[in-house]
């Protein structure tokens, strides 16, 4: 079982290998990949150096390049392919039909990865994309625990889960609820309730925050305010307010560890390529020591507080969930 | 031009869809969506109830079209699918990657829908290699977008092998998770839901906490708080839109047909309600009016 860390910048790729990463995955500087966040990102340069230091020490670099193509700049597309590769990524992420196709005809020997933005929640889907050669599929984050089962029994493909990390409750790939209020979306801009458009505003100790004008939520002076990702608001539905679709909260799954690893579940993701070494340093620590210990003996398996300590303190408002592994959540 | 109904989204009693499908029987539209695209639950109407609207609506002018769901998630679900892709007489629209497999497996024609994440020519013409006929473009791309796609070489040279399809109005379906937000909030869970949504014929509204429209709740569907109207764009997509969906709602749906057919050259413009928008279309923000 393989830990797949995140890392948006140098000093934390070599934070997430130092601490016990398997591979790590990064992205271009651009719109190419779902986290195109100002200030984050590797240039080809940065690109082929994060590829040596991995190979060094004998780990894997994956390369996400799983935005959509955009018609008049698909060649864009094209170099990020070309660049990762010729740089020596072991893997590449896709989501694009097209990208895949060029991938796995010019670089038929680096491994593709099926994006989570490519949306493949069932077999019938996995199956489609099997004519791109793909080696692995990464599940979107909004099937159950049975149904990620189901799923490990009847495909003969290497499945990859999201562990820990921010929590996208619509199915990756087909959400465009920020570019109908910003006009930037997952699919066509690598972003979601982007930076740009947030606007905090202090009305006598109640803070609002606003995404491109609209209100998402209001924080009384002893509410910890969070970042106005949109899905994650309090809005009015009949005559409650409330979190209408979901709580500012992180999804961590170290609770079904023993049962992802009895299903042979290939490799566990760690979300957030948007956050600082110091964050990947953290959670790679908890979580190479987690699945070290489930490899061990995963009969006697327990998670320890310290573990769980350090991961809600690293998570969105302090909360963990488990997200919809749990069929209660949904 | 022609005008397409697409599926109904939202959850009606059984009455209430004949209804709506023996008034589109009767109406002027060209082309009838039919099937539960969101919730496999939702079973008022099952598969034979559709083939049956389907042989009615067929036998009263229309083209029918299967539409197939867009979140599948359980093998039962896609066992369903397969009666979609096995009825032997209708064109399936497909919402799932999943379904264009199991119809390519049977070398059957298909629609790929809004949900199929077909973005650029590249893409596109791999779909028609594996036997699209018609493409519905995602909700939020704009006209300059479609433009820009449909003049690449790769693609004039195949421009007759497909038809384009937008979806200019109604609530836009923006959003489908595992969770159900209906039943999330009656503050039931998804198993226990007791299928609350037929309780919202055109779902729950979501505003903000100043009373601007956001969202609307349809099960685990979210769709645009605004309703999203091209009826002033249709002069600007002669040549390049074969087929304008307008998205069923519960009144005046056929009214606003209508208007729109009257509208194709601009002869009988709309003004637009402060519900409105039409953001995408002008490449602005989806809730945007321009």
């Amino acid at each position: 079982m393989e830990l797949l860390c995140p890392a948006g910048s140098m000093p934390a790729l070599k934070a997430a290998i130092e601490h016990g990463a398997d591979a790590v995955y990064i992205g271009l500087k651009d719109d190419t990949n779902a986290r195109h966040f100002a200030g984050l990102n590797f240039d080809e340069a940065k690109l082929k150096e994060a590829a040596r230091y991995v190979h060094q020490h004998g780990k894997k670099l994956h390369v996400a390049i799983n935005t959509f193509a955009h018609p008049d700049n698909y060649q864009r597309w094209q170099q990020a392919v070309d660049i990762a590769a010729n740089a020596g990524a072991d893997v590449l992420i896709l989501a694009d039909i097209a990208v895949l196709a060029y991938a796995a005809e010019c670089y038929p020997k680096v491994e593709r990865h099926l994006s989570v933005q490519a949306s493949a929640t069932n077999a019938a889907a996995i199956n489609f994309y099997r004519q791109f050669g793909i080696s692995r599929v990464v599940l979107p984050r909004v099937l159950s625990m049975q149904q990620v089962r189901a799923l490990a029994k009847s495909c003969d493909i290497d499945l990859e889960v999201f562990a820990f990390g921010s929590l996208c409750i619509m199915a990756e790939g087909r959400c465009y609820l920020s570019s109908y209020m910003t006009g930037q979306s997952p699919n066509t801009a690598g972003a979601c309730s982007p930076a740009a458009f947030v606007q905090w505003q202090d009305n006598n100790g109640t803070l609002e925050s606003r995404l491109n004008g609209v209100l998402i939520d209001r924080f009384a002076p002893n509410e910890t305010a969070g970042y106005p990702t949109l899905c994650k608001g309090r809005f009015n539905v009949g005559a409650d307010t409330y979190h209408a679709l979901e709580e500012p909260t992180s999804l961590n799954t170290l609770d079904l560890l023993p049962q992802l690893y009895a299903e042979g579940i290939k490799s566990l993701k760690i979300e957030g390529r948007q956050r600082s070494p110091a964050y990947v340093t953290q959670i790679t620590q908890v979580w190479r020591a987690a699945i070290d210990a489930v490899m061990a003996d995963p009969q006697r398996f327990c998670v320890q507080q310290q573990w769980q300590q350090v991961l809600a303190g690293l998570a969105e408002g302090s909360q963990t969930t488990l997200g919809a592994y749990h069929r209660k959540w949904k | 031009m022609k005008f397409s109904l697409g599926p109904v989204l939202y959850f009606w009693p059984k009455a209430q869809m004949l209804q709506f499908y023996h008034d589109a029987a009767d109406s002027a539209v060209d082309i009838v969506y039919l099937g539960e695209t969101v919730c496999s639950k939702r079973r008022e109407l099952k598969f034979d109830d559709y083939m049956a609207l389907a042989h009615m609506l067929r036998e009263a002018g229309k083209q029918v079209c299967l539409s197939s769901m867009t979140l599948y998630e359980a093998p039962g679900e896609l066992r369903e699918l397969r009666k979609y892709v096995d009825n032997g007489e209708f064109l399936v629209e497909a919402n799932d990657v999943g379904a264009i497999n199991m119809l390519q497996e049977h070398g059957l024609a298909f629609v790929a829908g809004a949900a199929i994440n077909c973005y650029n020519q590249h893409s596109l013409r791999r779909l028609v290699s594996m036997g699209l006929t018609r493409w519905v473009m995602p909700v939020e791309l704009s006209q300059h977008w479609l433009d820009t796609l449909l003049s690449q070489s790769i693609i004039s040279d195949i421009r007759d092998c497909f038809e384009t399809e937008v979806f200019g109005f109604g609530h836009l379906p923006l959003a489908w998770s595992g969770r159900c937000f209906t039943a999330r909030s009656e503050d039931r869970s998804k198993d226990q839901c007791e299928l609350c949504c037929i309780n919202y014929p055109q779902g729950r509204e979501v505003t903000s906490q100043d009373g601007t429209a956001v969202f609307v709740l349809n099960g685990i569907q979210t769709q645009s708080g605004s309703r999203y109207n091209l009826i002033n764009q249709l002069p600007a997509m002669q040549g390049m839109v074969d087929i304008v969906r307008l998205s069923p709602q519960p009144q005046g749906t056929f009214d606003w047909l209508t208007k729109f057919k009257a509208n194709i050259n601009g002869a009988a413009p709309q003004p637009l309600t402060t519900t409105d928008s039409n953001g995408y279309w002008l490449n602005l923000a989806g809730m945007a009016t321009g």
